[in-house]
């Protein structure tokens, strides 16, 4: 079984988020140090012609990296990671897979496509947030990866833009732990990270 | 129901690599018995496709959609029908065709005869636009495009040029943001709640049944139009693929993938330059 293999640590969080979420996302990223060693992947709501511009603005608030996810990217340590618009985003072993299947709940990409994902390619190693937002996108991800052994987490309802989507995801995963953005970074920074997420089965 | 709802009921029946197990058996003998590899598909997304076969054939598990899968060749092609995603539109992303016509189409006009390869047409919208392109810029009279799919059933559908009605005014938005010349309107008859191409926009197009996973080249093109398929296929398919589509271009032959697909994690990167600098149009080059 992969979760008795696991438990070291923690190898990538997915974060996921919609109205309000350029302001979370930037306060997010500022708070990780450029030693931190999980991949992050942010999947923002957001309109199909985006172009590159969340990538900038975030890039902006953070030492690490920002990529915005090509087909069969590797997802690496320290990086981090945003969905492009109009896909969903599919976290396979090691590596980022795209698809342009149908919406899911209106939405492409799909909070919970990717933590579906997330949740069976990396089992006890995966971290789940659900940050603001003002639907209920990211709901069932998020119960997925605490079902495949992974962590919860959610921006305290009160303290988010629009709280929704988190207030939705609390009711979802009752043991989600809310926090505050800056404690959730902190709290992000504070878990072991694990062995890198290495390509293949 | 929703897929993602599915899985948490499936969460009680099986672990995910009892799930593996299941999933690749059943690719094994849909190869074994039907002769469609997806074999090397990508994981994540054919694992969700599979999952929503299931449910509509109103099964549990994998395991049981196989027993039906081998022994029922209707449920075969609606297996089919979902594992090749057939969303497509007209003019999709319209800065790549605004950057063919720009970067592209001068390099074409210096040959006497144009072969254009569509592999994973789908259901047409984006051959026909192609057709569109060529004829506004003059050279759809020495153009033939061959346009290909897996999967018969749509290429049937494509075949006869109708497409949703209720699509026209994103596929009009489409049209001008990809540099259209003339009024999108001219090129299509309403028809009850479809959309009817003129034929002679057809009258250079052959479409046939290919798949790349399993056949081989059957010419050398000039254009090789390959847009959003690619990302269903696992890394070592889709340098298998990159291979026939490398032997299959002449030497300057442009390949043109989706915005968000890349040559850069594939063995034949070096073999391509980029031509633009936002859209993935690629030129052969050694």
């Amino acid at each position: 079984m992969r979760q008795a293999e696991a438990a070291a640590g923690y190898d990538v969080i997915v974060v996921g988020t919609s109205w309000g979420g350029l302001g979370a996302l930037r306060r997010l990223v500022a708070g990780l140090p450029g030693s931190f060693r999980m991949a992050v992947t942010l999947i923002q709501h957001r309109h199909p012609d985006s172009d590159d511009l969340l990538r900038v603005l975030l890039q902006e608030r953070t030492a690490l990296p920002v990529a915005e996810v090509e087909d069969k990217m590797p997802l690496e340590q320290g990086c981090i990671y945003v969905a492009p618009p109009n896909y969903h985003t599919l976290v396979e072993r090691g590596h980022f897979s795209l698809s342009t299947e149908a919406p899911v709940r209106f939405s492409r990409p799909s909070i919970d496509v990717t933590f579906h994902s997330a949740a069976e390619s990396y089992g006890s190693r995966a971290v789940g947030i659900v940050l603001t937002g003002a639907n209920e996108d990211g709901s069932a991800g998020l119960r997925h990866i605490v079902e495949r052994g992974g962590l919860a987490l959610v921006q305290d309802p009160d303290t988010a833009e629009s709280s929704v989507m988190p207030a939705s995801a609390a009711r979802a995963v009752p043991d989600a732990r809310r926090m505050t953005l800056e404690q959730l970074a902190e709290f992000v920074v504070s878990l072991p990270a694990g062995t890198p997420a290495r390509e293949g089965r | 129901m929703s897929v993602e709802g599915r899985d948490t009921r499936r969460a009680e029946v099986g672990s995910p690599d009892l799930e593996r197990i299941e999933i690749e058996l059943l690719l094994e003998g849909v190869f074994r018995h039907y002769g469609f590899d997806f074999r090397a598909y990508a994981y994540a997304s054919i694992r969700r496709r599979i999952w929503k076969r299931v449910e509509s054939e109103g099964l549990r598990t994998v395991s049981q959609l196989q027993a039906r899968i081998l022994h029922d060749q209707d449920a075969m092609e609606r297996l089919l029908l979902d594992l090749s995603v057939n969303v497509t539109a007209m003019f999709r992303d319209p800065r790549c065709y605004r950057e063919f016509r720009e970067r592209v189409v001068p390099l074409l006009r210096t040959y006497p005869f144009i072969r254009i390869w569509h592999a994973g047409c789908s259901t047409g919208e984006e051959v026909f636009s192609m057709a569109i392109l060529l004829e506004e810029e003059g050279l759809y009279d020495r153009t033939r495009i061959y346009a290909t799919d897996i999967n018969d059933m749509v290429l049937q559908r494509a075949r006869q040029g109708i497409f949703p009605l209720e699509r026209m005014q994103e596929y009009t938005d489409h049209y001008i943001k990809a540099g259209g010349t003339r009024s999108f309107s001219e090129y299509y008859t309403a028809k009850y709640d479809g959309a009817l191409f003129a034929p002679s926009l057809s009258r250079n197009i052959v479409f046939s049944q290919h798949n790349l996973v399993t056949d081989r080249s059957f010419s050398e093109f000039h254009v090789i139009f390959c847009r959003n398929v690619l990302i269903y296929f696992e890394k070592p398919l889709q340098n298998h693929v990159h291979k026939l589509f490398y032997e299959s271009l002449v030497t300057f032959g442009v390949l043109a993938l989706g915005s968000k697909e890349t040559l850069k994690f594939s063995e034949y990167a070096p073999c391509y330059e980029r031509l633009s600098a936002t859209e993935k149009l690629y030129r052969k080059v050694r």
